[in-house]
C-alpha cells in the first residue's frame, strides 16, 4: 500500500500533504513516501520548523493517477464534512 | 511579597535553531539564606554534615542522625504530604517534583503543607516547573521554584507579574476580588 | 443576568494578552507542541478533523442578544458563518486559525465572554437548567450558585491540572434539566424547613467507556460551605484520582474503585482541614451576584390572553408548535419557548450568523434580551409574553428554527462525529438526519410521544447516548462504521443507563432498527406510557425480539 505524508499547519490548522518540496493543502498533490523512516524524520524536522503540527503517514491509493486516502477518517480530512459538502476542500478545491 | 532572588546555575546560551537553553535558574522568594543543599538519592550514603536533601522514606532517618546543619525533603507526586507532619519544625526545606507538568498533585500537597500543616519553611517546585504554571504554584503556598531549562528568565517574571486580581482565596496573601469588590 | 464588574473584565481582559504571549511563544518556537498543547486547550482550541476548533463557554447556558449577536460575528469573520451549540451549553465553531485565536478572544471579552476552561484537564464550564430564572417551582435561581462556582473555578490554582476534566451541573427543581447525576459533580439545590438554602451534594457521575451514575456525599450542606466542600472533593479527586490511566482517571472511577463511604469520609476530613482556611464567599458576596438575578420587570398579566388564544385556534401549526416547544413560565401570562435548533434533516445544534442574529433580535424584542442554550442542543428564549408568541414563532418559522418537536423523536443529540471529530469512530450527525427524515411526518412524531435519542460517534460519548432512551454508539469494525443501540437511558431526574440490546447495524441499519424499536413501542405501550416507561413496564426482551427477530 502506497502512503502520503499528512499533517495541519501550525498557524492556520488546515490539513496539508507533503509534495517532495512543501505543503499542499489537496491530497492529489502529495508526494508518494519512498522511505518510511525518511517521511517520519522529515515530519519531525517540519515540527521542529514549526511549520505543521502532528503529522502522520496515510495508507492511499491511485485515482486518475493521484493520491487518495483510502480511510474514511482521511477522506473526511482530504474533502471536508460530509453533512457540510458546501464547506472545506471538496467546495474550495 | 520578599525579595526575588534569581540563581542561575549555568549561563544562557542560545543555539543556532533559535532555541534558547537557560539552563538552572531558580527563583525564590524568601527573606531567609539558601543553603548549599546535597541531594541524596535512593539508598546512597548520606554526607558527614551540611545542609541535605532526601527522599521521604529516609527522612526520619537522616533527622534522627542530628548532624546536618539542615535537613529538606524531596516529595514525589505520589508521596503524602501529611505524612511530613511530625517532622515539619526540623525541616527547612520541602521539594515538589513534577515529573510532568501534567501532573497537578503537587499543588495540593503545597497547600497542605501551608494551609493545613502551616509550614513555614521553603516550598520549591522542581522538575517540570514551566512557565505557565508559576503563577498558580505561588498561589498554593510555593515560595521557589527551580525552572525548566526551556522557561526564558522573562517570560517567567512576566506571568508570575501577569494577573493582579484573582477570584480564590488560596495559600498566598492575595485577596480574592470578593474581598476586594466594594471595599 | 450576570454583568461583569471592573474585576471580572480585569481578569477576562489578561487572560486574553496571557494567550496572545502563549500564541507568540508557540510560534516563535519558545513553547513546543507539548508544552503549548494544554495550554490552547485551557483556552478552547482543539485540533480537530479539518482546523483548530474553538469551544466559547456559555456560562450555565445563559447568554444576552449583545452576545449572541457577537457570536454571530464571530462565525462570519473568523469561521464560516455558523457554530455548533453543544451538550455543556457552549458553542463551537470548526474552522478557526490558531493565529486569528487571540482576536477572537479580545472580540468575546469586549461583550463579557471567554473560552477559559472550555477543555483541559481542569473544572469546565458550569452547567444549569436552561429555564432557570423562568420556571415554576425553583427553590432558587441555579445560576446564582453557578457564578459562584464559575468565579471561584477560574485559574483555580490547585485544580488547574486534575488527572482529568471535571463537569459540575446544579439544578434547583425537582425536575432536573441539567442531567446532574451524569456530572463529576451535582448539586441539587433544596431548602429545608427552616426556608435555609442548602445543597445536596452528588460526585462520581459520567459517561465515557465507564459510565456511571453519581452517587450522594452528602444529602444537606449548608449554603455558607458550598465551596469548602466543594473543595475538599476537588482536593480528593486532585491527590487520588489516577493518573496510569486516562481512561480510568475520572472522578467516577475513585468513588468506584474505593466506593461512596470511603470516599465520603475522605471528603468529610478533607474539609474539615479546608474549613478554618476560610475560602467560602460571605454572604454578602453571594448576594451580590443573586442581584444579578434578579427577575426582569415583569407585566402583570391576567391570563386568558384573549390574542393567544385566538391565534392557537386559528393556527393549527402554531398550536402544535405552542404544545410542543412551549412551557409555563412562573410569571401569569408569560411563556418559555424553545427554539429547535434540529430540523428535520439539519444538523442537530447548528445554527448560522443570520440566524443567531435573528434570534437576538427576538430575545431583545420579546424576551429582555435573554436566550439560553441547552444541554439539548436547542435555544430558549425564557421569558416571553403569550401575547408576543406568534409573532415569534412567525419569526421562527421564516428563519427556519421553529420544528415543532422538542422532546420528539427528532429531537436528537449528536455529537459531531467523524465529521468534524478527531477522536470519532463513526459518523454521527448523518444517522440524527436519517432518523429525523424517516420520522419526518411530524403528526407520526406526535404520536410516539417524548422519546429521547442520543448519538455519540465514539466510546467518549459526548452524544450521551447512556443516557438516552434509545442511545446509538457508533463504533468503527474493521474499518467500518457500525452502529449499536441501547436501550433505557435517562438524564432526567430518574437518571439510568442504557443497555446494550445486541450486535450493532450499518448505517442504514441502525434507522431500520429504530423505527422497529419504536413500532413495537406503539404496539405494546399503555395509555399515557412513554417510550422509556414501556421499556422500563416490559424489559428489553420484546424490543430485542423486534429488531433481532
Amino acid at each position: 500500500m502506497s502512503q502520503i505524508i499528512t499533517a495541519n499547519d501550525l498557524p492556520t490548522g488546515d490539513v496539508v500533504y507533503w509534495t517532495g518540496a512543501g505543503w499542499t493543502r489537496d491530497a492529489r498533490e502529495a508526494a508518494l513516501v519512498t522511505d518510511t523512516a525518511a517521511a517520519e524524520a522529515l515530519g519531525k524536522a517540519e515540527v521542529k520548523a514549526r511549520r505543521v503540527i502532528d503529522p502522520y503517514l496515510i495508507d492511499i491509493e491511485l485515482v486518475d493517477g493521484k493520491p487518495w486516502p483510502t480511510r474514511y477518517r482521511e477522506i473526511v480530512r482530504a474533502s471536508g464534512p460530509s453533512v457540510r459538502t458546501d464547506l472545506g476542500k471538496q467546495a474550495e478545491l | 511579597m520578599a525579595r526575588v532572588e534569581i540563581k542561575r546555575k549555568s549561563a544562557e546560551e542560545a543555539t543556532a535553531a533559535g532555541e534558547i537553553v537557560s539552563g538552572g535558574i531558580t527563583l525564590r522568594f524568601r527573606d531567609d539564606a539558601d543553603h548549599d543543599w546535597r541531594h541524596v538519592e535512593g539508598d546512597a550514603d548520606l554526607p558527614d554534615g551540611g545542609a541535605v536533601v532526601v527522599p521521604l522514606a529516609r527522612l526520619a532517618e537522616t533527622l534522627d542522625l542530628n548532624r546536618f546543619a539542615a535537613v529538606g525533603v524531596r516529595l514525589a507526586p505520589a508521596d503524602d504530604a501529611r505524612a511530613l507532619a511530625p517532622y515539619l519544625t526540623r525541616l527547612a526545606l520541602v521539594e515538589i517534583g513534577f515529573l510532568t507538568f501534567r501532573d497537578g498533585r503537587g499543588y495540593s500537597a503545597a497547600r497542605i503543607l501551608r494551609d493545613d500543616l502551616k509550614f513555614s519553611g521553603e516550598i520549591r517546585a522542581v522538575g517540570q516547573v514551566l512557565a505557565d504554571q508559576l503563577f498558580f504554584m505561588v498561589r498554593c503556598g510555593f515560595d521557589a521554584l527551580e525552572l525548566d531549562p526551556s522557561v526564558r528568565e522573562e517570560t517567567a517574571l512576566r506571568e508570575l507579574e501577569r494577573f493582579q486580581l484573582v477570584y480564590q482565596k488560596a495559600a498566598d496573601a492575595r485577596a480574592p476580588v470578593w474581598a476586594v469588590r466594594g471595599g | 443576568m450576570y454583568q461583569y464588574d471592573s474585576f471580572d473584565a480585569a481578569i477576562v481582559q489578561t487572560r486574553v494578552e496571557q494567550f496572545r504571549d502563549q500564541v507568540a511563544r508557540r510560534l516563535s518556537g519558545e513553547l513546543s507542541e507539548e508544552q503549548f498543547r494544554p495550554l490552547r486547550l485551557m483556552n478552547g482550541f482543539y485540533l480537530q478533523l479539518h482546523a483548530y476548533m474553538l469551544r466559547v463557554a456559555v456560562p450555565y447556558g445563559t447568554l444576552s442578544s449583545t452576545q449572541l449577536r457577537a457570536l454571530a460575528h464571530i462565525a462570519r469573520k473568523y469561521d464560516k458563518g455558523y457554530g455548533h451549540f453543544t451538550t455543556r451549553q457552549n458553542i463551537q465553531y470548526n474552522w478557526i486559525r490558531l493565529e486569528d485565536g487571540p482576536d477572537i478572544l479580545a472580540d468575546l471579552a469586549a461583550v463579557e465572554m471567554h473560552a477559559i476552561q472550555t477543555s483541559g484537564n481542569c473544572i469546565r464550564n458550569i452547567t444549569t437548567d436552561q429555564f432557570a430564572g423562568a420556571v415554576a417551582g425553583e427553590v432558587v435561581d441555579p445560576r446564582i450558585w453557578s457564578e459562584v462556582l464559575r468565579q471561584w473555578s477560574t485559574f483555580h490554582p490547585e485544580f488547574s491540572f486534575l488527572p482529568r476534566k471535571f463537569k459540575i451541573a446544579v439544578t434547583a427543581t425537582e425536575q432536573d434539566r441539567a442531567a446532574v447525576q451524569w456530572h463529576d459533580i451535582g448539586i441539587e439545590i433544596l431548602k429545608n424547613a427552616a426556608g435555609e438554602i442548602g445543597f445536596k451534594v452528588l460526585a462520581g457521575g459520567g459517561m465515557g467507556r465507564t459510565p456511571i451514575i453519581a452517587k450522594v456525599v452528602r444529602e444537606w450542606l449548608p449554603a455558607e460551605h458550598f465551596l469548602s466542600y466543594i473543595e475538599a472533593i476537588m482536593r480528593v479527586y486532585n491527590r487520588y484520582g489516577r493518573r496510569d490511566n486516562i481512561y480510568k482517571a475520572r472522578i467516577k472511577i475513585l468513588v468506584h474503585e474505593i466506593g461512596i463511604e470511603k470516599f465520603r469520609e475522605e471528603v468529610e476530613a478533607e474539609w474539615q482541614q479546608v474549613l478554618p482556611t476560610h475560602i467560602d464567599v460571605p454572604a454578602a458576596e453571594v448576594a451580590r451576584i443573586a442581584a444579578y438575578f434578579t427577575p426582569p420587570a415583569f407585566e402583570t398579566i391576567v391570563p386568558p390572553v384573549a390574542a393567544h388564544e385566538a391565534a392557537l385556534k386559528a393556527d393549527p401549526a402554531f398550536a402544535h408548535w405552542v404544545a410542543r416547544n412551549v412551557v409555563a413560565h412562573k410569571v401569569p401570562g408569560y411563556a418559555i419557548a424553545t427554539i429547535s435548533l434540529k430540523p428535520v434533516g439539519g444538523i442537530p445544534g447548528d445554527a448560522s450568523a443570520d440566524q443567531m442574529d435573528a434570534i437576538a433580535d427576538l430575545a431583545d424584542q420579546y424576551s429582555f434580551g435573554d436566550v439560553r442554550v441547552t444541554h439539548e442542543q436547542n435555544l430558549v428564549l425564557p421569558h416571553v409574553r403569550l401575547a408576543d408568541l406568534h409573532a415569534v414563532w412567525r419569526k421562527l418559522v421564516e428563519i427556519e428554527v421553529a420544528t415543532p418537536n422538542a422532546g420528539l423523536v427528532s429531537d436528537i443529540i449528536a455529537c459531531p462525529g467523524l465529521d468534524y471529530c478527531t477522536l470519532a469512530n463513526a459518523r454521527s450527525i448523518p444517522i440524527a438526519q436519517d432518523i429525523a427524515n424517516r420520522f419526518a411526518d411530524l403528526e407520526r412524531q406526535r404520536d410516539i410521544g417524548e422519546l429521547k435519542i442520543k448519538i455519540s460517534g465514539c466510546i467518549n460519548a459526548c452524544g450521551h447516548h447512556h443516557a438516552g432512551h434509545i442511545g446509538i454508539l457508533g463504533v468503527d469494525r474493521k474499518g467500518v462504521e457500525n452502529y449499536q443501540i441501547s436501550l433505557g437511558g435517562s438524564g432526567a431526574e430518574d437518571a439510568s443507563l442504557g443497555e446494550l440490546i445486541g450486535p450493532g447495524f450499518n448505517d442504514a441499519g441502525v434507522v431500520d432498527a429504530v423505527e422497529k424499536l419504536i413500532e413495537k413501542y406503539r404496539a405494546i405501550r399503555q395509555e399515557g406510557e412513554r417510550f422509556l416507561d414501556t421499556y422500563r413496564r416490559v424489559g428489553a426482551q420484546p424490543f430485542k425480539e423486534a429488531v433481532y427477530g
